[in-house]
Parts: structure tokens; C-alpha cells; sequence
């Protein structure tokens, strides 16, 4: 993923327009956890909308996997996003109604894929993720850092080439986030796949290979850690 | 998609259900209270089914069979004179009153027939013959009637029976045959006489016809003989066969006469309200509920919109969603409707008539609501943009 000279604007008009992002330059590299860091506002959320597709942005370039997000139709980055991109949200947005299998095969049954293929191949997942016998069970019956796991099974079940994680230690305590974090680095983390996660807890970031520090609207810093970096996918 | 639509749907059981009751209350007001209005509407036609001829003759002004002006005696010779007419026999029908041995008054619908040929006798006898009629004082009742002019409504055993007797107007009226009969539209059973024992029993007017039944000869058009009898007599000629919305070839008596209550009455305008009610109350519980139910939803499916379904795979589940609560809706609604049906067609009251036009009407009527609920819903989603499930 190569973002070059991102910026978005909220609002309309020159008065009550705002800048949250002011020339935004980022790479993430298939293999790798980058990690976006920063202050509230600082326009980490935004960013990471951007790269997924979900918003639109002002000026500049995003490049997914060598397609141009910026020159696609909506309708096509809505069916790039359901085969390349994989979601953990910080709430998890488990649907409550639905039993963990059911929410793991969301995103094969979004690609057409028919039911009880979609279920075995989420059974697997959740197998994965140390959940395969509870895959009757409900969200609302497992705890913070299980619904959680779920979600990173849900992430994984059609095996996105890039992940995109929105504080996904944020509703979890000091040692489930630990170990959410550990699983995930497991499971996620394979040759090809790329991994963005937007954070503020500091005590996942020895989990990334790069950090990327965002302050009001642009990144001031990008650190490696860890690992030797493979070559941009 | 659509299966785990169904699942979200059922999940949500309190909502799914209320939706449910939304739907099944706008169904069963509209089924059941159109039912009642055409049951009612076809009571008003009872005279014209009870006494069956094809050819009725009334007074020049004449719109409905419920309010016959007398004519003249002489009138029914006038009829047999025109040259299609098979046979043409008087009619007498009124409302009178029968004293029962307690003293009190009940309301009876009594038609007088020709002692001779008994047209116009009831065609479903019960009990006892139709021939009796010829013999002195005597009336055949309808099976409403053995309850109504019985001394104890409540016990069956003291129903009217044949050889019972009773007063019209303080003249002996004795019981020689039940028949079956459809209830009058004033609510009063149907008592048979001849047609010189009901003008006895009638207090005397100067002109006491009420009609003139008639029948065209054999190859003849019904159509054309009531034509001919019009321009021959200068009476009212109207044929007798079914309620029709489409222009009939000539005037037809039961549709003259539920046009003439739908028009002068305010019948329709009592159901019509109810009916109304029915569907504004339904839409409004099932469009409010069904927002609520997308508005709780909203974050899953906005989830769902970042995962990549399209827009069109969330409206279809939408549409799934509001159509399956239309369709248990109605489904329950038309049974409920059935059921009240079966229990008024048993105890022979309230009215109840469904003609095939009523569910599909109805149908019609909760599918719009369905679907504008499903719209309020794609609308609100519509404007969720998937980014903002990031937004926690």
C-alpha cells in the first residue's frame, strides 16, 4: 500500500473548512505490522478510511496492491474491499443475532460464496482463533477478548491481503490485549498479507515492525522495529 | 446474505414481533372489516336471494328492494300482458311485528307469495311442506326464526317448531315448515305467507303490492323481458342475478340496491374509517418499528457496507427482512380473519362476506407498507457512509 500526498478536508467553503490531512506520505509492506500512532485528531481514523476505501479523499494518490484506488468506481473499491481487505473494528461489530460461525462467514458469504461452504471454512477459522467448539455460542456469551478473536477470525476467513485494525486492544484490559495481540500476530501475520493498525496503546507497540507517527494531519515519524523489512508488495 | 438478513430479523425477537402484531393488527382490521361490509351489503339483497325470480317489478321510482312504493293490484295483470313474460306473480314484502306470548314484539321481514303457483317460496325447506302454506293461518319460518320467536332464546328445546303458533298484528299465524334463508339486512328472520294472508296481516294501505316476480318465456332473454315489461308498462323492470361492479346490460336489482346504501347511507363511510384506521395504525407501527430495528442495526450494517456488500445486497436484505414480516403478518391476520369469519358465518351474524378481492386487496395494502418501511430503512442506511464505523 503506497499512500503519496494524501489530503482530505472535512466541511465545505474556506471558513468552516478543516484539514485533517496535509500531505499524507506511507507505504505499508506485505509481511509487515505497521502500526499508525498519535494523538486524538490527529487524523489516524481518517487515514486508515482512506486506505480502506471507505472515504473519499481530497487530492493525492493511494495505491492498493497496484490498483489506484483514487481512479476506481465505488462500485468496484466496494468489491475490491470484500476480496483484498480484512476489518477488526474496536467496537468488533459482532452482530448479536448471529452465532460465531455465522459472524465469521460474513465475509465469504459477502463474496457469493453459498452458506455451508462459507460455515466449514469459519468453523476452521474459529478453530484457528482456539474458539472452533463454541461456534454455536453467541457474541454477547464470550468475553471482551474472545469477541475480539472472533472478529480477527471474521478478518481472516478469506484471506484478505491486507488487514486493516481500528484499536483493536481499546475495549480490552491490559492482558487480554496482550494476548489478542500475540494470536493475532500468529495467525495474521503470513508472507504476502499486509497488516495497518491504528492504536494508542503503547503496549502493543513492540508487536509492530514499523510505527508511524501522526500529529495533526501528517506523519512526523516513522521508526522501524524488530524485524528486517520484506520488499513492498 | 439474505439467510443471515432472516437470522438478524428473527433474532431481534421483540422487535420481529411487534413488527408481527403491526402487520397482523393492519391485516385483520382491513380483511375483517371489509368482510363485514360486504357481509352487511349483501344482507341488504337478502329479499332478492330468499325469493328467487328473475325478474323483479317495482314502481318507476324504485331503487332498492328494501324500500318498495305499493302498486296497484292490477299492476301484476299489466306484467302477464306483455308478450316475452312466461308467468308474473304479486309479492308482498314488509317489515311487520309478531306478539309473543309474553306480550313482547319481535321484527319479522314477511313476504306474502301466490297461494296458487308459490312463486317466490323459499327454495331450502327444513322441515314441514311447502303446499301447507294453502292451508288457513298458516306461515313458514326460517331457521333464525324458531330462535328469535322463541318463548327462551337460550334453551333449544323451547325453539319454534312446526305447528307452533303465533300473532302478526293479533292474527293467528301457525308454523308448517322451516325453512333456510339468508338474515335480513334489519336483522329480522323471513316468515312466508301467502300473498292474501300477508295483506290481512298487514295493516291496510290503499295500494299493498310490493312487487310484481316475473320470468321471461322459455328461450326468451331475461334482458330483453325486462326491457319489454319497462316500455310496455312504464314500471321499473330490474333483473335479478349477482352484485357486479361492471356496467350490467340492464338495471340489476342487488347492485341498484347496495349502490343505493353505499350512496345513502353512512355505512360505508363507518368501515371505510375503521379500514383507514387499520392502515395508518399498521404503517405507522411497522415503518416506526422497522426504523428502530435498521437504527439498532445500523453499526452491524455499516460493518457489513466496510466489509464490501453493496449497496444493493443490503437493500435486498432490507426488502427480505420487511416482506417476511408482511408475509407472517398476513398470514396471521388473514387466519385470524378466517377465524372470525367461521365463528360469524356459524352463529349466522356478524355479517361476513370475503370475496376473493379482499385478501388480494389487503395483500396489496401491506405489501406497499412493507415496502415503505423497507425504504425508510434503505434511506437511513443510505445515508450511513461505511467510514464512520470507524468512528466507533
Amino acid at each position: 500500500m503506497r499512500a503519496s500526498a494524501v489530503i482530505k478536508s472535512f466541511g465545505e467553503g474556506s471558513g468552516s473548512s478543516i484539514t485533517v490531512l496535509k500531505g499524507i506520505d506511507l507505504e505499508a509492506r506485505a509481511g509487515e505490522i505497521l502500526m499508525l500512532v498519535g494523538p486524538s485528531g490527529c487524523g489516524k481514523t481518517t487515514l486508515l478510511s482512506i486506505i480502506a476505501g471507505t472515504l473519499n479523499f481530497d487530492s493525492g494518490e493511494i495505491e492498493v496492491f497496484g490498483q489506484r484506488l483514487d481512479k476506481m468506481k465505488r462500485s468496484a473499491i466496494t468489491k475490491f474491499r470484500a476480496m483484498n481487505i480484512g476489518f477488526i473494528f474496536q467496537q468488533f461489530n459482532l452482530i448479536p443475532t448471529l452465532n460465531l460461525a455465522e459472524n465469521v462467514s460474513v465475509p465469504l458469504l459477502i463474496q457469493g460464496m453459498s452458506n455451508s461452504k462459507a460455515e466449514k471454512k469459519a468453523k476452521e477459522q474459529l478453530d484457528r482463533v482456539g474458539l472452533g467448539d463454541r461456534w454455536r455460542a453467541r457474541p454477547a456469551q464470550l468475553s471482551g477478548g474472545q469477541q475480539q478473536r472472533v472478529a480477527i477470525a471474521r478478518s481472516l476467513v478469506h484471506e484478505p491481503r491486507l488487514i486493516i485494525c481500528d484499536e483493536p486492544t481499546a475495549s480490552l484490559d491490559a492482558k487480554n490485549g496482550t494476548l489478542v495481540m500475540d494470536m493475532f500476530e500468529t495467525v495474521a501475520l503470513v508472507p504476502g498479507r499486509a497488516v495497518i493498525v491504528v492504536t494508542h496503546d503503547n503496549r502493543i507497540f513492540s508487536h509492530a515492525d514499523r510505527i508511524a507517527r501522526m500529529d495533526d494531519g501528517v506523519i512526523v515519524e516513522v521508526t522501524e522495529q524488530k524485524k528486517e523489512l520484506p520488499s513492498p508488495c | 446474505m439474505l439467510r443471515l438478513a432472516l437470522r438478524m430479523l428473527f433474532g431481534d425477537t421483540a422487535k420481529y414481533l411487534m413488527l408481527v402484531m403491526g402487520i397482523f393488527f393492519a391485516t385483520f382490521l382491513i380483511a375483517q372489516q371489509s368482510s363485514v361490509f360486504c357481509g352487511l351489503m349483501l344482507w341488504t339483497t337478502a329479499t332478492l336471494r330468499n325469493v328467487p325470480a328473475p325478474i323483479w317489478v317495482v314502481e318507476n321510482k324504485v331503487q332498492q328492494v328494501n324500500e318498495t312504493n305499493p302498486m296497484r293490484d292490477t299492476d301484476v295483470g299489466l306484467v302477464r300482458s306483455v308478450s316475452g313474460v312466461g308467468w308474473a306473480m304479486p309479492l308482498y314484502s314488509g317489515i311487520q311485528r309478531v306478539r309473543q306470548p309474553d306480550g313482547s314484539f319481535k321484527i319479522i321481514q314477511l313476504v306474502g307469495i301466490d297461494s296458487t303457483t308459490l312463486a317466490g317460496a323459499p327454495v331450502r325447506m327444513v322441515t314441514g311442506r311447502l303446499e301447507d302454506l294453502r292451508l288457513p293461518n298458516t306461515v313458514i319460518i326460517d331457521e333464525l326464526a324458531t330462535k328469535r320467536l322463541s318463548k327462551n332464546p337460550k334453551d333449544p328445546k323451547a325453539n319454534v317448531k312446526v305447528g307452533d303458533v303465533f300473532e302478526i298484528n293479533d292474527i293467528e299465524a301457525r308454523v308448517v315448515g322451516i325453512c333456510k334463508a339468508m338474515k335480513s339486512f334489519t336483522g329480522g328472520p323471513y316468515v312466508w305467507t301467502t300473498y292474501d294472508r300477508a295483506l290481512t296481516y298487514a295493516p291496510p294501505q290503499r295500494k299493498m303490492l310490493s312487487a310484481v316476480i316475473a320470468a321471461p318465456l322459455p328461450g326468451r332473454s331475461i334482458v330483453e323481458t325486462a326491457n319489454e315489461i319497462e316500455r310496455a308498462t312504464g314500471l321499473k323492470a330490474f333483473v335479478n342475478e349477482e352484485f357486479t361492479l361492471k356496467e350490467p346490460a340492464h338495471a340489476e336489482f342487488n347492485t341498484s340496491t347496495i349502490w343505493w346504501y353505499v350512496r345513502n347511507t353512512g355505512i360505508p363511510i363507518s368501515f371505510g374509517t375503521t379500514v383507514l384506521v387499520g392502515f395508518i395504525v399498521g404503517m405507522a407501527i411497522a415503518c416506526q418499528t422497522f426504523y428502530a430495528f435498521v437504527l439498532e442495526n445500523i453499526r452491524h450494517l455499516g460493518a457489513l457496507k466496510a466489509m464490501g456488500a453493496s449497496n444493493g445486497t443490503l437493500c435486498s436484505m432490507l426488502v427480505v427482512q420487511a416482506l417476511t414480516v408482511g408475509a407472517v403478518g398476513f398470514g396471521i391476520g388473514l387466519l385470524g380473519t378466517f377465524g372470525f369469519g367461521y365463528g360469524a358465518i356459524k352463529n349466522d351474524e356478524p355479517p361476513f362476506c370475503m370475496p376473493w378481492q379482499i385478501p388480494v386487496g389487503a395483500f396489496a395494502v401491506i405489501l406497499m407498507i412493507c415496502l415503505l418501511a423497507a425504504l425508510l430503512g434503505i434511506w437511513r442506511l443510505s445515508k450511513f457512509e461505511p467510514a464512520m464505523v470507524f468512528r466507533g
